[in-house]
């Protein structure tokens, strides 16, 4: 029961945050600027979710707290489809190709990865979780590199449109395409469904997991297909922050102290969404946007790890 | 009854099971011994369907282990391996009631819980059930692992190495509870065991493994002799009879 309170607590202040952000210092032009703070909102909440449960699924599966999905290289794929764009298509493709198209694209070539990376290990001789981690780890680095090598061959004005694209930013979101990733988002949640019974099962390491009869390589593939949408969706709202899910999700593990998912998923969320929305009220009114939400949750979360390397050396 | 049908697993160019083929009897206890390396545990992990075989098949209860669904496998078979290292915050409760998972699928039941505690109470750990993993001795931790894999309440219980990290008072115990478990609830117990004394004492039957080949199998009267011994392990070992049971002196 204390479980349940305190995430009813953090559905509380999650709602406080939301509305501080919508309504703090409205003005007078409330009419112009309620609908657009609504839609920041909106991505902030679909973005911290998702990246939420996205951590959570891939750490479970991983059995390993300290990683996040961005190892196995799926943000490193998206800078390299947008800069590829630009460097076949010129910036124009960016700014005048349909947004929606540009969303399946990336979701297309991550959900592509993410198969393609899962057949190689399954054809192996010995089946290795970390295997697919060093995989995806050599494989994120050569797609950065790949952007990089890119990157400076192109025009230096097609090269800023890229850079917009390479941090996450809520100040430019691409709104346009909210319908469509909201609608991949709720789908990818129905169906994980299906899979939210095994996932406390499966933190369990893989030999119990079989033996007490999950069908460990269906589920885990599944589940990596799950994450590498989630990811998509989140990279294509506001660019690469994955580092936000390593922080929340260490955030409810150290609140809450449980195994079970079906509180850890809704109380990384909720962090999620709370380290997002409240650091974005710093943003915009606190520090006037002269700094990155990025930056800011970068601090925070660098001094909470002390915090917590320390703690744990005292214990 | 289990049947292993010429299985063999290779790792790389070695083959690490190499064409074993052993029934195991109902309702008894059958002990793997043999030498580091002699593939034990793996033949025990190709029963309980861990990994795949190369070749061969296994049977349990007649049926093809790779054509049943995982699922109902896991209410006829439990496996419990050697290591069992968790970063998991879990007490011993919610790890034993994990053992109800393939009835339950994690909503668990009056049934489950009625399991639960019997469990619970089978491996003497009342006093310790609200524990957490992580406070807990490696002989404490094996129980609650051991007595997750009673609760899943399986008509056959493989157990790899069950009294690693155990002191003599633990190992006992829980050799005098797989004897009960197979003399009064009818459970097949395989287990993986260094200690011969242990496999002579509280086994039925023992399967002699050298190099992934069976080297010998039988009775504990037929295997527990200087010869076969010998032939498994190449030491000479004297056999000693104490209180009716054989008991191998290999200490030179």
């Amino acid at each position: 029961m204390r479980e349940k309170s305190k995430l009813l607590f953090l559905l509380c202040l999650a709602v406080a945050v939301v509305a501080g952000y919508m309504f703090i210092e409205l003005g007078p032009n409330w009419d112009y600027a309620l609908p657009r703070r609504a839609e920041k909102i909106a991505v902030m909440v679909l973005t911290g979710t998702v990246i939420a449960v996205a951590t959570v699924l891939f750490q479970t599966v991983t059995n390993n707290r300290i990683l996040t999905p961005s190892i196995i290289g799926l943000d490193s794929l998206y800078m390299l489809v947008q800069t590829a764009l630009v460097f076949f298509l010129g910036s124009t493709s960016l700014t005048v190709m349909n947004k929606q198209l540009n969303f399946g694209l990336s979701l297309v070539f991550m959900v592509a990865f993410a198969l393609v990376l899962y057949k190689t290990l399954f054809r192996r001789e010995v089946q290795n979780i970390y295997f697919l981690l060093l995989l995806g780890l050599i494989f994120g680095t050569f797609f950065g590199s790949l952007t990089s090598f890119m990157q400076v061959m192109i025009d230096p004005n097609e090269f800023q449109i890229i850079q917009d694209r390479m941090f996450a930013s809520f100040n430019n979101v691409q709104t346009e395409v909210l319908v469509a990733s909201s609608i991949v988002a709720a789908a990818i949640f129905l169906y994980l469904i299906k899979f939210i019974n095994y996932l406390d099962v499966l933190s369990l390491g893989k030999e119990t997991a079989i033996n007490l009869g999950v069908d460990y390589d269906y589920t885990v593939k599944r589940l990596l297909v799950i994450v590498a949408v989630l990811i998509s969706v989140a990279t294509a709202l506001v660019g690469p922050i994955t580092f936000l899910g390593l922080l929340v999700v260490n955030v409810a593990y150290e609140m809450f102290r449980t195994f079970k998912h079906s509180i850890l998923l809704p109380a990384s969320a909720l962090v999620s969404v709370i380290a997002l929305a409240g650091g974005q009220i710093l943003v915009e009114h606190v520090f006037s946007f002269s700094t990155q939400l990025s930056v800011i949750i970068n601090f925070v979360g660098g001094v909470y790890f002390i915090y917590l390397l320390v703690k744990e050396n005292r214990a | 009854m289990v049947e292993v049908n010429s299985v063999s697993k290779l790792y790389g160019l070695k083959a690490v099971v190499d064409d074993v083929s052993v029934n195991i009897q109902k309702g008894k206890i059958t002990s793997f011994i043999g030498p580091n390396g002699a593939g034990k545990s793996t033949l025990l992990s190709i029963i309980s369907r861990l990994i795949s075989a190369d070749t061969g098949e296994v049977l349990i209860d007649g049926q093809k282990i790779n054509e049943t669904k995982s699922r109902d496998l896991a209410q006829k078979i439990a496996i419990l391996k050697q290591s069992n290292q968790l970063s998991l915050r879990l007490s011993i409760r919610d790890l034993v009631a994990f053992g109800r998972f393939p009835y339950s699928q994690g909503k668990l039941t009056k049934e489950d819980h009625k399991h639960i505690e019997e469990a619970i109470r089978y491996m003497e750990l009342e006093d310790l059930q609200n524990n957490y993993l992580d406070q807990l001795s490696g002989g404490q931790r094996q129980r609650a692992f051991i007595a997750m894999t009673l609760a899943q309440d399986t008509e056959y219980i493989l157990l790899d190495e069950p009294l690693n990290n155990l002191d003599m008072k633990h190992s006992v115990q829980i050799m005098k509870v797989l004897r009960r478990l197979a003399d009064e609830l009818g459970k097949t117990v395989l287990i993986v065991i260094h200690d011969i004394n242990f496999a002579s004492v509280y086994s039925d039957y023992i399967v002699a493994l050298k190099d992934g080949k069976i080297e010998a199998q039988g009775t504990v009267n037929e295997i527990i002799t200087s010869l076969t011994l010998k032939q498994i392990y190449g030491m000479d070992m004297s056999i000693q009879e104490i209180n009716n049971q054989k008991i191998c002196v290999y200490f030179s």
